[in-house]
């Protein structure tokens, strides 16, 4: 997986896209403040929809409560992969 | 005398086609699983190389990121293409930076399966089964197929080629003109040709740079 490494801690991609979540946001807008490619986030987003990290509300996503925590608090031994 | 049958099977290939829906599909890239949609809204550069570790593909992906800049400025996103691994794509890209101190920006789909090589008609078995050609496929922001280019292996490909024929395209979405041979950005555009013989007779009137009713040219 492109967000999550093989022993479960989030990519700095993935946790930049994270706090971009922290409340909802269009893509759109993700890719703007993390300045990453559109096509970057639309990817990392289903992986982290799987992963239960962020949520799809009313057309926006945002960091579920799982996935607050992995940048707050650095829960990173929680997500599953596979390896 | 035993006669002798000779028969000769051959694969079909599939080939897209301009002005199609370019061919869906999801990749394992060094950048983690793509699929064609997630860069709806993008144009597109699919291009393919043989292998990986291989000079002349390593000038290539030396040039495509050379033009990468450019290219976003047009927004437009580079996607690579071989036969090889995912271990494979890192280790070389790690070595161009390396070795060349170039940065490969852009994901690179270590197609094993030949799934995607299959879709677009990539291989060419009469220049190798195993490894695909230097193919470029120009993907609007709709995911339509709008411009092939299909070199051998034994060509490097024209960066500024690749840039000119996105100007070239954009040009005429924008504009909804054509452009001529050897087309450069600021140069006069081609007025499509009257449908009609009305339309033909009042072109000469409409202060075109015309040599004639089917070949006029203008500024933008």
């Amino acid at each position: 997986m492109a967000c999550i490494n093989p022993d479960g801690t989030l990519t700095a991609s993935a946790k930049a896209i994270l706090s971009a979540l922290s409340s909802p946001a269009a893509l759109e807008k993700v890719a703007k403040s993390t300045d990453l490619p559109l096509f970057r986030i639309r990817s990392s987003i289903r992986e982290m929809l799987e992963a239960g990290l962020v949520e799809k509300e009313e057309g926006k996503y945002a960091a579920t409560k799982l996935g607050r925590e992995k940048i707050e608090g650095g829960k990173d031994d929680q997500v599953k992969t596979d390896l | 005398m035993e006669e002798k049958v000779i028969t000769e099977t051959r694969e079909a290939v599939s080939m897209p086609r301009l002005g199609e829906p370019a061919p869906a599909f999801e990749a394992v890239t060094t950048q983690g699983t793509v699929r064609l949609e997630d860069f709806k809204g993008s144009w597109l550069i699919l291009f393919s190389h043989p292998a990986d570790f291989t000079p002349v593909c390593t000038t290539e992906f030396m040039g495509f990121a050379e033009i990468h800049p450019e290219l976003k400025k047009r927004e437009a996103e580079l996607l690579g293409l071989s036969v090889d691994s995912v271990s494979s794509h890192i280790a070389w890209v790690r070595n161009i930076e390396e070795k060349m101190g170039v940065k490969i920006p852009f994901p690179v789909i270590a197609d094993l399966d030949k799934n995607v090589a299959t879709l677009y008609g990539m291989i060419h078995p009469g220049e190798s089964k195993t490894e695909t050609s230097r193919c470029v496929f120009v993907i609007d922001p709709e995911g339509i197929l709008r411009a092939m280019i299909y070199y051998p292996l034994t060509t490097g490909r024209n960066m500024q080629e690749i840039l000119r024929l996105i100007d070239a395209l954009q040009t005429t979405d924008k504009h909804k003109v054509a452009t001529p041979a050897n087309w450069e950005p600021g140069e006069a555009v081609i007025v499509p040709p009257p449908n009609t013989q009305e339309m033909a007779e009042e072109r000469l009137k409409e202060g075109y740079e015309c040599k004639d009713w089917y070949f006029c040219k203008k500024k933008l």
